[in-house]
């Protein structure tokens, strides 16, 4: 069990990154032009009422006590009030969170699911014609930009056949399936390219590794000797890809959510800043931060369950 | 006298190339009694790996395949002639394989027990824990200590004597007659070495294995084996009692191996050394494959290949010119 025991000290290692990346969120949101109050008000602000809520934001404090607050508070677990929304940060991620996590989940689950069947397949079939089409389908699909294919599909399935909506989210569970569907789609033929192309490399050079042919004169059948010898061995260096990839798929939701409407954190974010609402800004980037960090924690516990070699 | 375990007759493989067919092995034919050591002795590349591939039926190429000959298990089925689900069987169960870098071929993702286990209950249908309990049986006869509390270890945790005593454990899982041991000792200590061929003549003697031990190093030969087959360029060039062919051997390739030997202070000075290169495959050399590398060479060991023949019950030797006095039993 020594092998686990990452996981209580892992925390402690991973507080001096969040505080860096608290800063750094800080600054750069304090970096964009304008000011949270101008925009709320417009042109009806006088100079009063500007102060006024300034004021009533701590926004009159030097920075070094706003980043204080910002601090405190995400020690107590709260983010502050939007200026725009007026309700707390938290509170409003609340309400937003589900829709990305869903798109994201989804999308993972997805991706996997295709990307481990062909990624077998072609490796299996190696220098076949169905492995060229395989690796000339992948290659494709990193070449696609998300925002491009996301309107493909939209023209192909939304608008020529009907079969999904364009955009939105809906509230029952069908109507939520039904909607996520293409923003599905989009992210996971991009990540199960992406990750098809790592795996059939790995699980090729399993295939015929010294432990597969010890393991076949051994007599076990090739469906033993390949899902319990060559996969797992294979699986180790896709789980690391797989978590580098959500962590840009986090960030990436935003231009997906936007494409289709989704009323999730990317939507927030965006919306956070052309009001220059920073409390929203600083508490969603934060999420995605603390988020990131969580994958590449959870990715680090399955190798680490995956493959005893390895030691963190 | 019951039939011999395994009983290779004229075994050949080809591979199929760009510049057409390439004979691998040729023509190798030996038995294995019960209990036995045989010794396959010979360079790289000289096909002692492709025939117990053969054997086994696990060539490591779909372009490589057996042109010829028949492997007799038990006086009975020919393995070359199996259906592959009846091949599995035999693999593990009547014939296990131990190879040269335990590191590599064993998984590093599973634990020992896990590997013994899921041999045996797949080739017998006994339960998890039936299974477990003959798991820390076999690993406590191949010498691991406290076998109970090391079979959830996994290889990295072993050391590399440890290693291969695990690597046997896991090839004798399912009780195999015959085990075919592929260089077992050369990746190890010498100290090392010399405990894993005690294990293996152990295990001979308690379970009447039998063994074919491939291997280039003749000190290992002198150890264990109870006869020896040396190769070259894929052809067995003389086979005999170990003794034999230690102290009294004819082929001048048997001959210049030990002289290479390098034997404790008799001769000082430099290792003698067999001038030139093992052929490679594609240059095969007409008539005796050894020939450009022989002393004793004429023009008839260009032309013709010499033939293989029995000139005492157990002693096998193809060459046209060889060495010593021959106390012909009837040349046949």
């Amino acid at each position: 069990m020594h092998r686990y025991r990452f996981i209580l000290y892992r925390p402690i290692q991973l507080l001096p990154v969040l505080i860096g990346i608290s800063i750094i969120i800080f600054v750069l949101v304090r970096s964009i032009p304008g000011d949270p109050v101008r925009a709320l008000l417009g042109a009806r602000g006088t100079p009063e009422s500007i102060l006024r809520i300034r004021a009533q934001f701590g926004l009159d404090e030097p920075l070094w006590t706003q980043y204080f607050y910002f601090i405190e508070n995400l020690f107590k677990g709260e983010m502050g009030r939007s200026i725009l929304y007026k309700i707390d940060v938290l509170e409003l991620i609340g309400t937003r969170i589900e829709p990305t996590l869903v798109l994201v989940g989804g999308s993972v689950l997805l991706a996997l699911l295709i990307a481990v069947p062909l990624a077998a397949i072609a490796a299996k079939y190696r220098g076949r014609p169905v492995d060229h089409i395989i690796r000339l389908m992948s290659t494709a699909g990193l070449g696609f930009p998300a925002f491009w294919l996301a309107i493909m599909l939209i023209l192909l399935f939304s608008i020529q056949l009907d079969l999904f909506p364009v955009a939105g989210y809906g509230k029952t569970f069908g109507e939520k399936l039904h909607h996520m569907i293409l923003p599905w789609l989009t992210v996971a033929l991009a990540l199960s390219a992406v990750l098809t192309r790592n795996l059939r490399a790995s699980i090729l050079a399993e295939l015929h590794s010294d432990q597969a042919t010890a393991a076949r004169a051994r007599g076990l059948p090739e469906s033993v000797v390949f899902w319990r010898h060559v996969m797992p061995n294979s699986l180790v260096p896709t789980v690391n890809l797989l978590a580098i990839n959500i962590g840009w798929l986090i960030s990436g939701t935003v231009v997906i959510e936007s494409v289709f409407a989704i009323p999730g954190m990317g939507q927030l974010l965006i919306r956070g800043i052309f009001t220059r609402d920073y409390m929203v800004v600083q508490g969603v980037a934060m999420t995605f931060a603390c988020a990131t960090v969580f994958v590449n924690f959870m990715a680090d516990v399955l190798t680490v369950t995956i493959d005893p070699r390895v030691k963190l | 006298m019951s039939p011999p375990v395994l009983s290779v007759r004229d075994l050949s493989v080809i591979a199929k190339t760009d510049q057409g067919p390439q004979t691998l092995v040729d023509r190798v034919s030996f038995e294995l009694n019960r209990g036995e050591i045989l010794g396959l002795v010979g360079e790289s590349g000289s096909g002692k790996s492709m025939t117990c591939r053969a054997i086994i039926g696990l060539l490591p190429s779909s372009r490589i395949s057996i042109s010829g000959g028949s492997v007799i298990l038990r006086g009975k089925s020919d393995l070359t002639h199996l259906e592959e689900s009846d091949m599995r069987k035999v693999r593990g169960g009547d014939i296990g394989m131990i190879f040269q870098n335990p590191s590599s071929h064993l998984d590093p993702v599973m634990s020992i027990g896990g590997q013994i286990t899921e041999s045996i209950r797949y080739h017998h249908q006994v339960n998890r824990a039936e299974a477990r309990n003959r798991a820390i049986e076999i690993l406590h006869q191949v010498g691991i200590s406290d076998p109970a509390q090391r079979i959830d270890d996994y290889p990295h945790e072993f050391s590399g004597g440890m290693r291969q005593r695990a690597m046997i454990a896991v090839a004798l899982a399912c009780n195999p007659e015959i085990l075919i041991a592929d260089e077992p000792t050369t990746a190890l200590d010498v100290t090392v070495q010399a405990q894993i061929l005690r294990l293996l003549m152990d295990l001979r003697e308690k379970r009447e294995l039998s063994i074919i031990l491939i291997t280039h190093d003749l000190g290992v030969v002198a150890q264990v084996c109870d006869t020896v087959a040396v190769m070259y360029g894929g052809r067995i060039c003389e086979r005999g009692p170990k003794r034999e062919i230690i102290l009294d051997a004819h082929h001048p390739y048997t001959t210049g191996l030990i002289d290479c030997q390098p034997s404790g202070g008799s001769h000082r000075g430099l290792v003698k050394t067999i001038a030139g290169q093992p052929p490679s495959q594609g240059s095969m050399p007409t008539g005796c494959a050894f020939h450009p590398r022989c002393a004793h060479a004429t023009k008839e060991c260009a032309q013709t290949e010499p033939a293989a023949v029995d000139y005492q019950p157990n002693h096998m030797l193809a060459c046209h010119h060889p060495i010593g006095e021959i106390n012909e039993g009837g040349r046949a």
